[in-house]
This record gives C-alpha cells, sequence and structure tokens, in this order.
C-alpha cells in the first residue's frame, strides 16, 4: 500500500541516506524539500515515494536530457529568468496520523473545492464526480474509488499506481509525450511527484465524471504533476481538471504533463478550469507561471480525444493541449476559452497531427483579453503524407475589453497531402461602454450584462462542459472582468 | 406631484456643455414632442435622462416621481420606470434577444420582490408583445439588434417598451428609419400603451409620427434649450416654416 501519507517522512528518508544534513525545512503544515535540483534531489523523490526501478531510471533520463536543453523563447511571453535551484521539488501537507476518511481533509482545501462547485466530503460529495485532489505534490484525496473499482477502473494518484500497476505505467508513460519532447516537460519527466491515474477498461462507459483538483499551497514549491489517462476500446471517459493557488508576491511554477491515450472506438473528454493565481494585476508582482504540456494519443482506428479549457488565471500560461490523430478516422477537438486581466500574459492554443486517413480535427478559440494583459491564439495544423481526406475547422476569436490589451493570433499551417480540407475562421470585437448601457438601461446589472455578452462570446465552449462546470466557468469568468469594463 | 420635473439643467461631454438650461415639467397622462434641428442636443438631454456615464450634469436637479433621478444610477432609474427608446440601439452579437427581454423584464420583477418568469411563461408574454408592435417571431432567436435594419431596431426598441412597460418612456426618433405602415402599427402599439398614469416624451423631426399619436404639448429644441412651447398646432407650423423663425423669435 502506497497512500502516498503513508510513506516515509522527509527525516526518515533523510536518516535513511544519511548524506542529506542540509536543507530540509518541516514546519507543522508541511513537508518540504529544501530548494534545488540535482540527481539526489530525484533520487530523493523517487525513493520517497517507494517508486519501481524503471522510474528513476525513466526521471534521471529526463533530467539528463534537461540539463542540455534549454527554455523555449519563442512564446509571446515574457518574464526574467527563472532560477531553477531556487525551487522546492517535493512538498507534502504533513499529516497527524494516516487519514481514515475524507473527511479529515484539511478543511479550508474543501471549503475551496466547495467554492469550485465541487464538494470532497462524503455527505455532500457529488454523486456523479469522482475526485482526485492534489495539494502541491501529493495526492491527499480520491472519492468514489470503490465504485468505480467494480467496473473495472482505475482511479488514483499516480505515486499509487506506480506501485499498484507498474506494468500499465511503463508501457504508457512517456510515450504521449517523450522524455525530451520540450524543456518543461523534460523537467516534469525528472521531478513530478503525484497526479492522476486513469484506466479505463475496454467495454466501458464512465459511470460518472472523473476530475483532479490542483491547488499549489507553498510558496516556494514547484507543482509537477503529470496525469496519464488510458481509455481502452469502445470505452468513454470525461476528465475534469480544477486549478486554484493563493496569493504569494513570489512566482510559482506549474509545469504539468498530461498525456492520453485512446483505443480502437474509445473516447476522452478532458475539461479543465484553469483558476491560479494570476499575479497582482496593478503591479503584475506574484502569481503563477503555467507551463503545461498536454497531449493525447489517438492510437486506435475511430477513436476521439476531446479537449476542453477554461483558463482564467495564472500569471503566464503557456500550453498547447494537442491531438495526435494515429489511427484512421480519428478525431480531434480543441474548445477553449482563455482570459487574460490585469497584466497576464497567455499564449495558448492547440496542435492538430493528422498522421491516419480520414482524420479530422475541429479547433474553437475564444480569447478574451482586458486591462493591459496580452492574449495569444497559436495553433498548428499538420497534415502528414498519409492523411488523405484529412479535415480541419479552426474558428478563432478575440474580444478586447478596453483598449489597452492585446490579441494576437499565429495560425500555423503544413500539409504534406492535397487531398485535404481546411477551414479558417478569425474575428475581434469589443465589449464596449455602450453596449453596458445598454443592458442597464433596461435594468440588467452590470454583471449580468457582463456575464450575457461573454457567455454569447463563449457559448460553443461552455457548452462542452458539464453543466456544474459550465455554471461555475460563467460566473468565473464575469467576476473577473467585473473592473475590467469601462 | 409631477412625474418627472427638470429645472435649469445644464450638462455636458468632456467639458463641452450641450443642454444649455432645459426647464420640463411632465404630468401622468401627458404626450410631449420634442423637436429642433439636428445637434441642438435632444438625444444628449435624453441619454442624460437614463444617466449614460459619458454625460456629465454641471448644474440643476431631475425630479422623477419625488427623488432625485441624478442619485440613481442607469439600471436603478430603468427599474424606477423610465424606459429610453435609443436613436441608435447598439448591436449586441452572441446575447439572444428573447433571452435579454426575458433578463430585463425578471430583473424588474426580482426589484419589486416578484417571482421571475420561466422562460416558457416569458414566451408566452412576449408573443402577445411581439403580435402588438407587429414583428415577426423570428426576431427572438436573433442576436439583439445584430445585423437588424434601421427600422428593426426601432421596432425593437418598441417591442422593449412593451414588454416592460415603463412609467415615463422617452423615444428618440423612433419613426425614423419606420416605412409608413410600420409607424403605423407601432403608433398603435404605443396608443394602446398610453393611460393616465404613464407619460411619453416624443423626439421627432416629422409631423407625421404627431398624426398619429397626439401631443399634449411640443416643445421646440434648439442650441441646448427649449425655445418654445405649444401645443400641437405648434408642431403645424414647424412643418409649414421650419425652426429657423422660432430661432429668430428667441433671438429677438
Ligand atoms: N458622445 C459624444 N461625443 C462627441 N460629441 C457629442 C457626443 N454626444 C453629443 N455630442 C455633440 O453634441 C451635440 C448635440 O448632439 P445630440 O444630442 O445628438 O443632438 P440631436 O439629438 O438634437 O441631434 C452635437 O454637436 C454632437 O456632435
Ligand atoms: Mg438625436
Amino acid at each position: 500500500m502506497t497512500d502516498p501519507v503513508k510513506s516515509p517522512s522527509v527525516e526518515e528518508v533523510l536518516e535513511d541516506k544519511g548524506q542529506y544534513k542540509y536543507g530540509f525545512t518541516t514546519d507543522i503544515e508541511s513537508d518540504t524539500l529544501a530548494k534545488g535540483l540535482n540527481e539526489d534531489v530525484i533520487r530523493f523523490i523517487s525513493k520517497k515515494k517507494n517508486e519501481p526501478e524503471f522510474m528513476l531510471d525513466f526521471r534521471l533520463k529526463a533530467y539528463r536530457k534537461w540539463l542540455t536543453m534549454e527554455e523555449p523563447k519563442w512564446p509571446n511571453v515574457h518574464y526574467p529568468p527563472i532560477d531553477f535551484q531556487d525551487i522546492s521539488y517535493y512538498s507534502a501537507p504533513k499529516p497527524k496520523k494516516v487519514l481514515e476518511s475524507i473527511d479529515e481533509v484539511d478543511p479550508e482545501l474543501l471549503r475551496t473545492f466547495e467554492k469550485l462547485g465541487i464538494p470532497l466530503d462524503e455527505q455532500k460529495k457529488l454523486a456523479n464526480v469522482a475526485v482526485d485532489a492534489v495539494f502541491d505534490s501529493v495526492s491527499v484525496a480520491t472519492t468514489h474509488k470503490k465504485k468505480l473499482m467494480e467496473v473495472g477502473i482505475i482511479f488514483c494518484p499516480i505515486s499509487e499506481a506506480l506501485v499498484e500497476y507498474p506494468e500499465l505505467i511503463e508501457e504508457y508513460l512517456g510515450t504521449v509525450v517523450p522524455v525530451g519532447d520540450n524543456y518543461y516537460s523534460a523537467l516534469n519527466s525528472a521531478v513530478f511527484t503525484d497526479g492522476s491515474f486513469v484506466y479505463i477498461p475496454p467495454d466501458t462507459i464512465s459511470p460518472m465524471e472523473l476530475s483532479t483538483y490542483f491547488r499549489i499551497n507553498t510558496e516556494e514549491t514547484g507543482q509537477f504533476e503529470r496525469t496519464l489517462i488510458i481509455c481502452a476500446e469502445n470505452s468513454y471517459v470525461s476528465y475534469l481538471e480544477g486549478c486554484t493557488a493563493p496569493q504569494f508576491d513570489t512566482n510559482q511554477l506549474h509545469a504539468a504533463v498530461v498525456e492520453l491515450v485512446t483505443m480502437e472506438n474509445a473516447e476522452i473528454k478532458y475539461s479543465t478550469v484553469q483558476n491560479w493565481y494570476s499575479g497582482d494585476p496593478e503591479t503584475g508582482k506574484g502569481g503563477i507561471y503555467n507551463f503545461v504540456t498536454k497531449r493525447g494519443k489517438c492510437l486506435g482506428d475511430n477513436s476521439k480525444i476531446s479537449w476542453t479549457q477554461v483558463e482564467t488565471g495564472s500569471a503566464i500560461t503557456w500550453k498547447y493541449p494537442s491531438c495526435i490523430l494515429l489511427g484512421d478516422n480519428t478525431q480531434g477537438e480543441f474548445y477553449s476559452v482563455a482570459l487574460t486581466n490585469g497584466l497576464m500574459q497567455a499564449d495558448t492554443g492547440t496542435k492538430m497531427i493528422h498522421i491516419g486517413k480520414n482524420t479530422r480535427s475541429s479547433i474553437i478559440s475564444k480569447g478574451i483579453s482586458a486591462d493591459r494583459s496580452s492574449n495569444s491564439y497559436r495553433g498548428q495544423v499538420k497534415i502528414g503524407p498519409n492523411a488523405s481526406n484529412a479535415r480541419n475547422y479552426t474558428q478563432c476569436d478575440s474580444m478586447l475589453v478596453g483598449d489597452k490589451c492585446s490579441a494576437h493570433t499565429f495560425p500555423y499551417i503544413e500539409t504534406a497531402n492535397s487531398s485535404v480540407q481546411l477551414e479558417h475562421e478569425a474575428s475581434t470585437s469589443k465589449i464596449s461602454e455602450d453596449q453596458l448601457f445598454y443592458f442597464e438601461s433596461r435594468g440588467i446589472s452590470r454583471e449580468n450584462a457582463i456575464q450575457a455578452v461573454i457567455n454569447g462570446f463563449c457559448k460553443e465552449v461552455f457548452k462542452q462542459l458539464p453543466m456544474e462546470f459550465a455554471v461555475e466557468a460563467q460566473k468565473l469568468l464575469a467576476l473577473k472582468l467585473e473592473d475590467s469594463v469601462g | 406631484m409631477s412625474l418627472l420635473e427638470i429645472k435649469d439643467l445644464h450638462a455636458g461631454f468632456e467639458g463641452t456643455e450641450i443642454v444649455k438650461g432645459v426647464s420640463l415639467t411632465i404630468n401622468a397622462g401627458e404626450v410631449h414632442a420634442v423637436m429642433g434641428p439636428n445637434g441642438s442636443g435632444k438625444s444628449t438631454l435624453s441619454k442624460v435622462l437614463a444617466g449614460h456615464p459619458s454625460y456629465e450634469v454641471t448644474q440643476g436637479s431631475i425630479i422623477y416621481k419625488g427623488k432625485d433621478l441624478l442619485e440613481l444610477d442607469p439600471e436603478q432609474r430603468a427599474l424606477a420606470g423610465i424606459f429610453m427608446g435609443f436613436q441608435y440601439p447598439v448591436e449586441i452579437p452572441g446575447v439572444n434577444n428573447a433571452e435579454f427581454l426575458r433578463l430585463a423584464y425578471n430583473a424588474q420583477l426580482v426589484s419589486k420582490g416578484e417571482e421571475e418568469l420561466d422562460p416558457l411563461d416569458f414566451d408566452e408574454l412576449l408573443d402577445e408583445k411581439m403580435k402588438l408592435v407587429g414583428m415577426d417571431p423570428k426576431y427572438k432567436d436573433r442576436f439583439l439588434n445584430d445585423g437588424f435594419s434601421g427600422g428593426e431596431k426601432k421596432k425593437n426598441e418598441i417591442l422593449q417598451m412593451a414588454v416592460l412597460n415603463p412609467s415615463l418612456a422617452v423615444l428618440d426618433e423612433t419613426d425614423s428609419g419606420l416605412d409608413i405602415d410600420a409607424l403605423k402599427v407601432v403608433s398603435e402599439g404605443v396608443n394602446k400603451w398610453i393611460n393616465k398614469d404613464n407619460a411619453l416624451i416624443l423626439i421627432t423631426h416629422y409631423q407625421r409620427l404627431l398624426n398619429y399619436i397626439q401631443p399634449d404639448f411640443v416643445h421646440v429644441f434648439g442650441q441646448g434649450k427649449i425655445l418654445k412651447s405649444g401645443d400641437k398646432n405648434l408642431a403645424l407650423e414647424l412643418e409649414k416654416q421650419g425652426y429657423d423663425w422660432v430661432v429668430t423669435e428667441t433671438a429677438n
């Protein structure tokens, strides 16, 4: 059994190793590894989590690759260089005892989650959503596990899966996002501490939504979670991810990797509502650097992967949930709402890589920029030589709130097959003071007015989200824009 | 008590005074027509009444139902029963016309402490009002004013007025853009709405409208002021002679 709360404490591991005299801070609340990154830190994390040998090798290989790589400079975002030695790579809430049930989870965390519309505790937990809650570096609670097990669905922290189902992890981890794919995915592969693992067996429709909730809590911790979802033949799962972080003056790094794999006829629907702290809206101080690699591989014929994201937070977002359409007749979808306000910077979009025949993809991107923020859509559609009859539809709309913000679109198309059909539409609009006045002059509050305009703008994306999340996402956007208009 | 009492109102835009001392009293049950040359400040006066944030009141007062209107924000003014039919209604793509009307209608109910109307019940009410102003039901599913012709926009304003049933309506050149048939239907709708408890201010250039909706008072507006007031015969005179003679007369 490897419930992370039962793993050895930092001190225990230390004593064990005998060589880390320096650098571990432990306070009442959490077990935090001292700042800095080297091979020993990686060995520490791996040992702490009782990982199988192959995992340590995977990590070390990634780390060595990372050392040879450079931070990407092409995104349209600007920030001072990150000192990777000034980050702690492991932090866990320190349990006073083994948690018997979810009711013992930090009530603050439960409350925050509830605000997102997803209560965790046994009495209130949603009947149709199973939740894995990740706090800093570890998973603290997973609900509905037993019920899912009954139909053969595995839904657990990836740290647990590494011990319980190592062969599944070994087979698939790094097959969609290879160890050296990019700078941040390499870093993640070296130091990731937790995340969620999902396996849907053949011929199974998940009886409920699966969901992971991430929270960064410690000021100088990086969060590097890793998610792997495998959906076997003729199966379906809808997966939701929500994120928040408290307010700090310093920046926290969040460099996650998510890998999805669908077998023949399978479908994964992956939805994100991201609301990390975005820094001080006036000075830009603090906030999360959200550098995330998300990619799905439609391995089996007729399979489908659909990404829906509502990105409303983070100081900097750098994220391109993508689909590799390998099997014939496979489908990739990307629905995105990205809101930037204050001094936020977002460079987000998708890649649709068509390899199989008759592959289809569609991209609906809605960018909303307010205040002095910068919002870029970057999308690539790549059609391989064998992808005959491939089709892509891209729609890319920007909405500007005020006149100090900016919106950019960078569409890239690369095609090696002549039988393809590509469509691209783009628009830019503005939410104006006169529009809001029109609502108000009919007795409709400013808040409801903004919500109505934004909902209209984002309709196609919101309707992809499960009901509860759609309502939450709408409110979140309206709330964020309330002060930006006028 | 008068429904609306404007006293020596001065208002403008970014330091330029446009409304220069307007006084006007309106009682429940009255219809007032305001006529005057382009650029004289009629629309500005109406937007000041509605509380448009771009305009600043520098002097004077507006009392509505015994309360200081200038203390209320636009939303509160609307909920207090003031309706502005805009000369140039703004287009709002993405927002469904019927849904917008329901939001407005329900905002009113909520402010009165009443229960909101659900979409089905509201739909019934809306059908009835659309018939009243001669509007095709297909406009329910359009985006608010988005791509509407000038006349369609004006009809849509009247539809909103019919749904919201205000105490005081200001219709700013609602007749321009409407063809004769539409003007007739819309006027009939407005006439049905008029009763002894509400009041109407019609801003117009044309006598034509006043054949359908009979004003109790006609005011000639010029250079940011009411230059002359009279009964409906004044409108006929303006139709014949234009505005110039009023301007000259008042200058002397
Ligand atoms: N928002 C504005 N920006 C610039 N000028 C304005 C604005 N509103 C009104 N004005 C000016 O104020 C004057 C009166 O305009 P308006 O009230 O629309 O007149 P009317 O409705 O009588 O034709 C015009 O000279 C117009 O250009
Ligand atoms: Mg005008």
